[in-house]
Order: structure tokens, then C-alpha cells, then sequence
């Protein structure tokens, strides 16, 4: 990719002096004191170490680090303008690609994406691009108005986004951009997706969320909570009825998988979104003061799982009052966990403990309440399908946990309700809903993009899949009489 | 940071109350404008309220609804803090939302070959409210429908006037035979069982203990029974798995499954288990709701 553009001022420093510089760490919170709140952990940059933090990029012109941005961020252009202290130019230059850079700054793995790719990084630590993309879009919020783009005159076409999770919040805001009349319908009582009932408070500030939507609102997108498409409307309905011209469906992986296993269905026993969603979307860590969901209130925590999903359960339990002890217990060993490797550290700083190599067999009550679980040891043998190796149990080796809530979260499927309501819409055996590069689906007018396609996968993959679905939206639309 | 209101317009809904009547029971009449779910209402169907932000998400049966008009009805029946909450709300008041309709409709179908089916609908408290639809649809495609009803006592009897309306046959059942049979309605349901009188199916929607009973009845007779279950839920729409129960040893999520199983096929045992997933919070809930109540009327008499 050959589209950095170097603008300002020549650099002052060689890129011997800036490799010099190291990378500018977080602020975090303290972790014995956050570990019993839910204010947000990480603290951010100051505007200084921001700067000084920039100092540290090298402007490539061909820069690794954008191909690892699902979205492509041009990482050079918005960091330079930091560097410079230009604060607003560096939001102006980060928007042109991400619509959620105050979300993707603090939730991307960008160990994974763009930062595992800069060439500082083959050297030393890489430029800490999340970080000051965390930085200006925290800056923008906190200093004056959110600039709205001039938005062309209606084009008099409709659109209909199912689901306002990330996906279909970014499609929204690119279409009515283009404008076209759009309006987001959302199952639930509040818009974000995962990003208002999953990921929580500390990790993700709700705020920042509002305020995206509030972004969208205010360019013309027109948001219907409680409406279940499927139910409340079908998708037919909507075309041939309410006269939408085009549907993108984001309606992501939202069926909780369960293991199956003797005693699941004890009292104590929760899916990863049924604790989550009380917790989080229904502020059930304000119970029963200021909110009226409650929550369990377990002593002994154990959580099933290994991804960002277990890491947020357990994080969570930990900072509920009466919590005492929260253990995650997962199959594999440390390497092969998939969650984000900061978000693990930060688990393992505030004291959850991880039993590794370690599965649940059955989950023990009494008179239909869960007090134990029951696990046994794994250890790793031959490589399976993914790649990874694996687990198989050692015999004999089962010991009992003392417990009276249990977590699962090992995964999510996709849900039917859509499926179920839309003749002649392809889906896979999995569920999930088949769709071209561009999101387009088997029905004439339906794009589909994020966790409903791919499967539970990343914010950032959601967004770039509502952003192709976007433009080829706004291509159909105007080609249609 | 600044905190910044945000206000979410909702597409402009509004669900105002119009209509609100106290009957009997502690149960209560709302008729709410919920334009969206009206259009598309079917018998045996449920929605999922809020009262206010914060507040907790609680399912509710559609009792009736009007298409034309916008509105739905349902009937409360206050037994904890948000139902007694509602139940303090006046006409003229709006809930903060409204999200429907949910669950699979009632399979309503004529019998076969033309012939006539006899339809035996079984209801207690909230329930009768939940049955009026279901009966009503039966009556409408030309089955014959019995009613069972019942209450503490005749004070206490509501719907009765609805429900002669859309049946063929109403039977009345009061503990203490003050109006009606005495007994309960399963009291009336053994002695048609017993007596043989036709019947095709038997729906029966109320307290667990009530519907599991009508299950024992009929099971030996071999009737078709369904019953619509009432675990706790949360978002009506399959995503948190806390309304799952165990039908034909299958788990299924209830809010998107059901609500309505066949009965013979249902574990009981668990439904009730699960019912108390959060009893002790509900009681700590009610106690701090009953002492701001107090307060409240404290500081109203003070002001007088
Ligand atoms: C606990 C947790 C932590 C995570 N942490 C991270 C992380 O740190 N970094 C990262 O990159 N990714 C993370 N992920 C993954 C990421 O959140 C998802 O990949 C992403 O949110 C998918 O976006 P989406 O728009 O496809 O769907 P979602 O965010 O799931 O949004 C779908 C929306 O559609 C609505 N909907 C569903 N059905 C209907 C219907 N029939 N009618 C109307 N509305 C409907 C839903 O209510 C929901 O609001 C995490 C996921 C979870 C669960
Ligand atoms: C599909 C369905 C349809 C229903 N229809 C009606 C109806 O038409 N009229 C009516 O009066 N009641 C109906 N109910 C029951 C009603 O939802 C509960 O009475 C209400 O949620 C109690 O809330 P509370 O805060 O007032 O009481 P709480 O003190 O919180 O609870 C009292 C009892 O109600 C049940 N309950 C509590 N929270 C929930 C919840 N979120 N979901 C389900 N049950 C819960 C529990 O068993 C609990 O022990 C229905 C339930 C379901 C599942
Ligand atoms: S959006 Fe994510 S992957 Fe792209 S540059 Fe920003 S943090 Fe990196
Ligand atoms: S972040 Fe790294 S790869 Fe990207 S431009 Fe800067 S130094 Fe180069
Ligand atoms: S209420 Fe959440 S899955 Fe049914």
C-alpha cells in the first residue's frame, strides 16, 4: 500500500534517536484498588506523553503497520499530526477511516493488527498506535464539538440496518453520509451491541458509546429500539411494505452456547451474556440501589472460557462486592488462549486465578442450587483442525471446586430468529448468514456483515464489514429506478 | 470528562398508558399504545416491558390488542417490585419500553376433517388473561371452546364477562364455593376427564402448580395438553439462555422455543427450581422499595 502522504514539517529526529525513545507505558489504575470498581482501567495519555509517544513513529512511507488495520487507518498521517500537537487534524485524519476510534483505541488486539506489523516493533516495542488512537478521539470528545460533515441533499432512498452493533452502527453513519434515509432497528433497549452489553464498563466506557450514537443521530440516522426484525417486522415487511429500498443485516453471534453437561442446569449456573448483559446493559452492579436487575451474588466465581468473553466474566465477578474468589478454568494452556494478552495481564494483576489445562466434568447442587464444580486436568497431545493441540484429560485426575455461580463462556453461535423469518436467504450449517466481499446475501437488496457472517470474530472486522456493505449499499441504491 | 445527556428519540415511540383499571386480586388492566407490536399480535404471544431507564425487563402475555388503534392490552398481576410498580403507574403515564411480540404464536387449527374440535382452555389468575386470546381465535375458525376459570373467591373472579363472549361453555371454579364449583379448577377439569366429555385439547396457563396438575390429569387420558411456560427472562430473544427448560429431555430457550410445550413432555421440577434463581434479591428488592414507600408517606404527611 503506497497512499501515506507525507505533508508537514520535516522530522527533526533520525529514526535512530526516535528507536531510542521508549514506548510511553499506560497510566492505569492501581490493581488491588480497580479490582473492586468498575471504572475504566487504563487512564489514557496526557497530551505530553502522547506527543512523546509519536515521536516514536517513523512516518514510513510504506507503512506495514496499515495493512494490519482491517480498515486501514492511515496510522502515519493521524500520528504525525500528533506529534505535531495538531490534535484535531489527527481526529479529522483517523475519521476518513474509522468511524469508532475511541472504540477500536481501547478494545482492538492490536498485537494482533496493526501494531504486530510496525517495523519499530521488529526492533523494539512497537509504536503504540491503539494508545494514540485512544488520545485524540478521547481528545475530540473532551475538547469542543465533534465536527458533522456536510452531508449532500436526501437522495430520497431508503435503508434499513438490522441490529446497531458495531457493524451496523458504521453502515448507518456511511450511508446517511451519502444521504440516504436510514434508520437502525435494535432488539434491545439501547444501541452499541456487544459494546453495550458485553463488553463492560471498565474496559469500555458506556459514555463513549452514547456518544458515537448521539454522532450518528446527529447526522440523520434515525434509531428504532425494541424492534426484533423477525418478530416485530420481517424483512419482507420492511422492503415491501415500509418501502426500503436496500436491508444490511448486523445482528452478530448472539446465541449462547452451553456444554451440555450433567447439572447445567442448577441455579448459579449463567451463560456468559445472560451474566454480562444483567450486569452491564441492565447496571446490575448497581443493585438493588439504583437499578432494579439483579445479579448473582456469589461468593466462589468460576468461569468457563478462554477468550475476551471469560476474561470480561471474570473481571467483572471480581469487582462485585460480595465476590471472594473468581477462577477461570480453561482447556488449553497460556499460548493458545485467544483473548487479548492485555487483557489477560490484567486479570492475572487484580487476582483472578487461572486453572489452566483444566475442564469442567459437571457442575454439583444441592436442592437445585450449584455449590461445586467438578473439573479435571488436560494436558495437550497432537495438533487438531486449527492448528492448535489438542487437550485431552488425564484420568483420575478430578478434583472439586467449591462454587455458587459458574460462567460458561465457550463461544457463540449465530441467531435464527432472522434466518427463520427470510425465505431464499443462504446460511451456512453453522447458521451464519453466506455473503460475498462486499456483504451481499442471496436475497436481491440484503447485504449481512460482522460476527452474523464471520462468525464471533473482532469490533474492528464488524466495522469494516458494514463499511463495504455501505458502499455497495449506496452503489445499488442509485443504480436502482 | 464532561458528561454529556443523550437522549435516544426511539423512532418516536411512545408507550403511554390510555387505559388502566384496578380488578380484583391485585391484578390490574392496562391498555398501551404500542403501534408496532399491534400490528403484528398473534394469540399466545408475549412482550417484554421496561417501566423506566434502570429498570428491570419483566415478559408479560398479550391479552388483546387493536390493530387499527395501536394499542395492546395486559393484565398484571403485582407480586414484586416492579409489577407493584406498574400497578401504582396511572392512564396517562408512559413505560419506558415495550418490545414485541415475542415467542411462537399458539398453533390454533380446525379439526379435521371439518369437523368441529373441542377446545378446553384452563386458566388461573393472570392466566385467564393469557387463555382469552387463544380461546378467542379457536372460537373464531368454528372450534368449540370450554372455558375453565377460577379464583379464591367470587370477589376476586375477573374476566368473566370476556370470557363468556368467546366461549361456548364457562366453568367456574372458587375455593371457597362461593360462586361456582367449589373447589379449583382442576376440581372441574377431573370431572369432565372422568365423565368423558369430548374434548381434543386442553391449554392450560397459569401458576406452575396449577398447570402441572392439569398435566397429571390428563396425562393417563391420553388428551393433548399444552401449557405456556413462564421462566424468568430477560431479552425475550434467545440471547441469555436464562429462560431455558428441559421439554422431551431437549433444552430450549422458552422465549424464542416457546412459550407454549407439550405439556406432557415438560420438567416441572426444574421450571419451579429455576423460578427461584432470584428469590433472595427480589426479596431484598421489595424490603428497600417498601422502606422508600414509607419514607415517601412519611414525608407526604409531614407536608400535609
Ligand atoms: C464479552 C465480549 C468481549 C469482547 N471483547 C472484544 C475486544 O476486546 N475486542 C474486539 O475487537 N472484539 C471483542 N469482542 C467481539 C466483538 O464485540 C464482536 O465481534 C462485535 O461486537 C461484532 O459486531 P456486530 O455488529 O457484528 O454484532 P453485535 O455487536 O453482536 O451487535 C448485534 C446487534 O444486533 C441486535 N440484534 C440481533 N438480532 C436482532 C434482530 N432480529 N432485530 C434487531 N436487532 C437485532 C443485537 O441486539 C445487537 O445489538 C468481544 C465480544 C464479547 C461478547
Ligand atoms: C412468557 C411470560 C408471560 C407472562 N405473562 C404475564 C402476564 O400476562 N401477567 C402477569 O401478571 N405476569 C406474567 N408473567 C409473569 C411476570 O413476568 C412476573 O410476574 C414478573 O416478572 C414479576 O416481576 P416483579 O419484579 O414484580 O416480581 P419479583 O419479585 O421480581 O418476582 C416474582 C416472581 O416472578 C418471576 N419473575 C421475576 N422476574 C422475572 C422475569 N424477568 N421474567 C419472568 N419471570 C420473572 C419469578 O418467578 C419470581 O419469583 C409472565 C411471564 C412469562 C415468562
Ligand atoms: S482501528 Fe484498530 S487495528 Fe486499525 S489502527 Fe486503530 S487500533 Fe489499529
Ligand atoms: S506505526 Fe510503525 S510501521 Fe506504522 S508508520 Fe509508524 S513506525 Fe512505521
Ligand atoms: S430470555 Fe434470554 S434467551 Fe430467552
Amino acid at each position: 500500500m503506497d497512499t501515506v502522504t507525507q505533508t508537514s514539517a520535516k522530522p527533526k529526529l533520525s529514526n535512530k534517536e526516535r528507536m531510542k525513545i521508549p514506548r510511553h507505558p499506560m497510566p492505569e489504575q492501581n490493581p488491588l484498588e480497580r479490582a473492586r470498581n468498575f471504572f475504566e482501567v487504563p487512564l489514557g495519555y496526557t497530551p505530553e506523553m502522547a506527543m512523546e509517544e509519536a515521536e516514536r513513529c517513523l512516518l514510513c512511507k510504506k507503512a506495514k503497520c496499515v495493512e494490519g488495520c482491517p480498515v486501514n487507518v492511515q496510522i502515519p498521517n493521524f500520528i504525525e499530526h500528533v506529534a505535531a500537537g495538531n490534535f484535531s487534524l489527527a481526529a479529522q485524519a483517523l475519521k476518513q477511516m474509522n468511524a469508532l476510534p475511541a472504540v477500536c483505541g481501547r478494545v482492538c488486539p492490536q498485537e494482533d493488527q496493526c501494531e504486530s506489523l510496525c517495523v519499530v516493533g521488529a526492533k523494539v516495542e512497537p509504536v503504540a498506535v491503539g494508545r494514540l488512537e485512544r488520545f485524540v478521539a478521547d481528545w475530540e470528545r473532551a475538547n469542543g464539538e465533534m465536527a458533522i460533515p456536510e452531508i449532500p441533499p436526501p437522495t430520497g432512498k431508503k435503508v434499513a440496518i438490522i441490529g446497531a452493533g458495531p457493524a451496523g452502527l458504521t453502515c448507518a453513519g456511511d450511508l446517511a453520509k451519502c444521504g440516504h434515509a436510514v434508520t437502525i432497528f435494535e432488539a434491545l433497549h439501547k444501541p452499541g451491541g456487544v459494546l453495550v452489553y458485553g463488553i463492560p464498563e471498565f474496559r469500555l466506557p458506556k459514555q463513549i458509546v452514547e456518544a458515537e450514537v448521539q454522532y450518528l443521530e446527529k447526522l440523520g440516522v434515525q434509531i428504532k429500539c425494541d424492534f426484533v426484525v423477525g418478530m416485530t417486522r420481517t424483512i419482507d415487511e420492511l422492503m415491501n411494505e415500509d418501502g426500503y429500498d436496500a436491508v444490511f443485516i448486523g445482528t452478530g453471534a448472539g446465541l449462547p452456547y452451553f456444554m451440555g453437561l450433567p447439572g447445567e442446569n442448577l441455579n448459579g449456573v449463567y451463560s456468559a451474556n445472560e451474566f454480562l448483559t444483567r450486569v452491564n446493559l441492565m447496571k446490575g452492579f448497581e443493585f438493588p440501589n439504583h437499578a432494579d436487575t439483579p445479579v448473582p451474588m456469589a461468593k466462589h466465581v468460576v468461569v468457563v472460557g478462554g477468550g475476551n468473553t471469560a476474561m470480561d466474566a471474570a473481571r467483572t465477578a471480581l469487582r462485585l462486592p460480595w465476590t471472594e474468589k473468581v477462577y477461570i478454568v480453561y482447556r488449553r494452556s497460556h499460548v493458545e488462549m485467544p483473548a487479548r494478552k492485555e487483557e489477560i495481564h490484567h486479570g492475572e494483576q487484580e487476582g483472578v486465578e487461572f486453572l489452566l489445562l483444566t475442564n469442567p466434568t459437571r457442575f454439583l447442587g444441592k436442592d437445585g442450587w450449584l455449590n461445586g464444580v467438578e473439573c479435571q486436568k488436560m494436558e495437550l497431545g497432537e495438533p487438531d483442525a486449527s492448528g492448535r493441540r489438542k487437550p485431552v484429560s488425564v484420568p483420575g485426575s478430578e478434583f472439586i471446586l467449591e462454587a455458587e455461580a459458574v460462567i460458561i463462556a465457550v463461544g457463540n453461535g449465530s441467531n435464527p430468529l432472522i434466518n427463520k423469518t427470510t425465505p431464499g436467504l443462504s446460511i451456512t450449517k453453522y447458521g451464519n448468514i453466506v455473503a460475498d466481499e462486499s456483504g451481499k446475501t442471496s436475497r436481491e437488496g440484503v447485504w449481512a456483515g460482522g460476527d452474523i457472517v464471520i462468525g464471533a470474530a473482532t469490533v474492528i472486522k464488524a466495522m469494516g464489514a458494514g463499511k463495504s456493505a455501505a458502499k455497495a449499499i449506496d452503489e445499488y441504491v442509485m443504480g436502482k429506478k | 470528562m464532561k458528561e454529556k445527556p443523550i437522549i435516544i428519540l426511539n423512532g418516536g415511540s411512545v408507550f403511554r398508558i390510555l387505559e388502566k383499571n384496578d380488578l380484583a386480586a391485585k391484578v390490574y388492566r392496562y391498555v398501551i399504545e404500542a403501534p408496532d407490536v399491534a400490528k403484528k399480535a398473534k394469540a399466545g404471544q408475549f412482550v417484554i416491558l421496561r417501566l423506566y431507564n434502570d429498570g428491570e425487563r419483566i415478559p408479560i402475555t398479550l391479552a388483546d390488542w387493536n390493530a387499527a388503534k395501536g394499542t395492546i392490552t395486559l393484565y398484571v398481576q403485582a407480586v414484586g417490585k416492579t409489577t407493584i410498580m406498574m400497578s401504582m403507574m396511572k392512564a396517562g403515564d408512559s413505560l419506558a419500553d415495550v418490545v414485541g411480540p415475542l415467542g411462537i404464536p399458539s398453533h390454533v387449527e380446525k379439526g379435521q376433517p371439518q369437523a368441529e374440535k373441542t377446545f378446553v382452555a384452563v386458566g388461573g389468575g393472570f392466566g385467564i388473561a393469557a387463555i382469552h386470546p387463544i380461546v378467542r381465535a379457536h372460537k373464531l375458525i368454528g372450534n368449540k371452546t370450554i372455558s375453565i376459570i377460577g379464583a379464591r373467591t367470587k370477589e376476586l373472579m375477573i374476566m368473566e364477562n370476556e370470557m363468556r363472549a368467546i366461549s361456548d361453555d364457562v366453568r367456574i371454579a372458587t375455593d371457597d364455593g362461593s360462586y361456582g364449583t367449589k373447589g379449583f379448577v382442576t376440581t372441574i377439569l377431573k370431572s369432565m376427564l372422568e365423565n368423558h366429555e369430548p374434548m381434543d385439547v386442553v391449554l392450560a396457563i397459569g401458576p406452575v402448580v396449577m398447570m402441572k396438575a392439569v398435566t397429571d390429569l390428563t396425562r393417563p387420558y391420553g388428551v393433548q395438553t399444552l401449557v405456556s411456560l413462564n421462566p424468568i427472562m430477560m431479552d425475550g430473544t434467545g440471547m441469555c439462555g436464562a429462560c431455558r427448560v428441559v421439554v422431551g429431555d431437549k433444552l430450549q430457550f422458552a422465549c424464542v422455543d416457546g412459550p407454549e410445550f407439550d405439556a406432557h413432555q415438560v420438567d416441572f421440577a426444574l421450571l419451579v427450581a429455576r423460578q427461584k434463581m432470584y428469590s433472595p434479591q427480589e426479596k431484598i428488592s421489595m424490603e428497600l422499595f417498601n422502606k422508600i414507600c414509607e419514607a415517601q408517606e412519611h414525608r407526604e404527611t409531614a407536608a400535609w
